[in-house]
């Protein structure tokens, strides 16, 4: 679904990875972990194509991102689901609208899918917030709503970064519980994270890989986690 | 209705949905108004200015072109000689197109509005009169008088339209300023709304990054942005159109005080002319809202 053949990024000054190579199958559930600052946000960008490889390929669904128009690059994003490091959103409008965003832009009817969207705010617990606008929310129920946002497309692909930065442990084990839901129904699934806690309680539920950024480069990380 | 007209149906109407993902652009979007209102109004008097200057410059010229004659007056045995000679002088004159000399029956009906028309026009010593052509640029007329004086003793140039020559170069001149301001004001309206359209999309990076966050085309972005400043220049120029028809309407005809000043306005289906206004102001918001659009959207990536 998504590889990447030693790929290589700097943002202008020294390289901040190299000689990365992986594949994301479908199905799989991976970690990505490391310090703050070690690049995971910039892999997830690298995943999919906001950010371009200074050097080796990224592959989408088998084609090269660098090879793809700026449209292709658009329409491959809609078979992935990202939740941002700071849950982006419109402010201006109400939470519900903020969910069906990809729907809207894709040119889908949204009317349609007022029941399915009824059902995904419940299952984030988010009902009662759909009229609400974005700032008005705390920081847990923006992650959860961005983890909403992230699936109404049912794509086949979820990356989300720091998905339970912002809240407290109980609410992140409730939006792990959601994402390993997500990996069951087949979805793929690469958390970025520095919580080895969240991890360890991962691993009790799927067949997690993790990987850790360490010295620009990506290893798989010892049995310890 | 042809695929073409639909997408323009479909862009007027607008996709409530897609014009919603971007925040109202208040301050931008009215600049836009105004400017276009402010546009249609000036566009609408440089356009009667060239209209009016136009039917001026032709009239006049249409004028002068027929009114210079020579007037041979002659002792009976000479005149066929010197009118010949005037002819002859006339032909290989540069700057005129044609000499013609009037017939009996011509000068008689000159003549019929003051005399009647049973004047013995054969027994009166009337002059002969030629009636000359000119070229636009015209011929000159003192060089003229020379070459007549020699050839032909008794005939006189009468070119009293002449003076009107410089006027309607200065009349010319204005419908061609009239419709270089309609162009100007084109140019303007197009460099207004670019720069109001830049600022709505910098004002709205983090709209745009989010959208492409969730898998928005270039085209679905540009277009909230180009559908919305269209709007907004159409309805501008429509208002400052009709203010300005309703001026131009509404100026005082006063006929005795002259022909330039009244004449400064519509005539018949002129009055259609302006209605191609707002139009054209919708065109000009569409291509220069869209450019800086696509021109922005590339630069983020
Ligand atoms: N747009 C950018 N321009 C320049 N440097 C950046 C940019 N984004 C991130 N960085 C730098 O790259 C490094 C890695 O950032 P990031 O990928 O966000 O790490 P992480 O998510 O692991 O905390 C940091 O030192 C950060 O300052
Ligand atoms: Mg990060």
């Amino acid at each position: 679904m998504i590889e990447l053949d030693k790929v290589a990024h700097s943002y202008g000054g020294g390289e901040l990875l190299s000689g990365i190579s992986l594949t994301l199958m479908p199905g799989s559930f991976h970690f990505l972990t490391g310090p703050s600052g070690a690049g995971k946000s910039t892999f997830l960008k690298l995943c999919y194509g906001e950010l371009m490889p200074s050097a080796g390929h990224v592959q989408l669904f088998g084609r090269d991102v660098g090879a793809m128009s700026r449209d292709d690059v658009a329409h491959a994003r809609r078979r992935i689901g990202v939740v941002h490091q700071d849950c982006q959103f419109l402010d201006h409008l109400p939470l519900a609208e903020n969910v069906l965003l990809p729907l809207t832009v894709a040119g889908q009817d949204t009317g349609a899918e007022a029941d399915n969207l009824i059902e995904l705010l419940s299952w984030v617990g988010l009902a009662r917030q759909a009229a609400s606008r974005p700032p008005e929310l705390s920081g847990g129920e923006r992650q959860r709503a961005a983890l909403a946002r992230a699936v109404i497309m049912s794509p086949e692909v979820i990356l989300a970064d720091e998905p339970t930065g912002n809240v407290d442990w109980d609410m992140s084990l409730r939006l792990l519980q959601l994402l390993v839901e997500l990996n069951r129904m087949g979805k793929t699934i690469l958390i970025a994270t520095h919580d080895l806690n969240l991890i360890r309680a991962a691993k009790a539920q799927v067949s997690a890989r993790v990987l850790r950024i360490k010295d620009r480069r990506i290893q798989l990380a010892g049995a310890d986690l | 209705m042809s695929p073409a007209l639909i997408r323009l149906r479909s862009f007027l109407l607008g996709d409530g949905q897609a014009d919603r993902v971007v925040p109202p652009t208040g301050f931008t979007v009215r600049l836009t108004l105004f400017t276009s209102a402010a546009m249609g109004f000036l566009a609408v008097f440089a356009l009667a200015l060239s209209l009016a200057t136009g039917r001026l410059a032709d009239r006049w010229s249409e004028a002068l072109a027929r009114t210079a004659t020579v007037r041979i007056s002659a002792p009976e045995g000479q005149m066929q000689a010197q009118t010949d000679a005037v002819i002859e002088v006339l032909r290989t004159t540069p700057g005129v197109v044609g000499a013609r000399v009037l017939s009996v029956q011509e000068q008689r009906d000159l003549l019929a509005p003051w005399f009647g028309p049973d004047l013995p026009i054969d027994s009166l010593p009337l002059p002969q009169l030629v009636e000359l052509r000119e070229t636009g640029k015209g011929y000159d007329a003192e060089g003229l008088r020379l070459r007549l004086s020699a050839e032909a003793p008794g005939a006189v140039l009468d070119d009293h339209a002449r003076w009107r020559r410089p006027l309607v170069r200065a009349a010319d001149r204005l419908r061609l300023l009239g419709l270089v301001s309609i162009v100007l004001i084109g140019m303007t309206t197009a460099a207004m709304i670019t720069l109001s359209a830049n600022a709505a999309l910098a004002a709205n990076a983090k709209v745009i990054q989010v959208l492409r966050l969730v898998g928005a085309r270039d085209v679905y972005i540009a277009r909230a942005f180009v559908r919305r400043f269209t709007g907004r220049a159409l309805q501008g120029a429509a208002a400052g159109t009709a203010l300005a028809m309703l001026a131009v309407a509404l100026l005082p005809g006063a006929d005795t005080a002259g022909g330039f000043l009244t004449g400064l306005g519509f005539q018949g289906a002129g009055w259609l002319l302006p209605l191609l206004i707002p139009p054209l102001a919708g065109i000009v918001a569409f291509w220069a809202t869209r450019a800086a659009a696509f021109r922005t959207l590339g630069e983020v990536t």
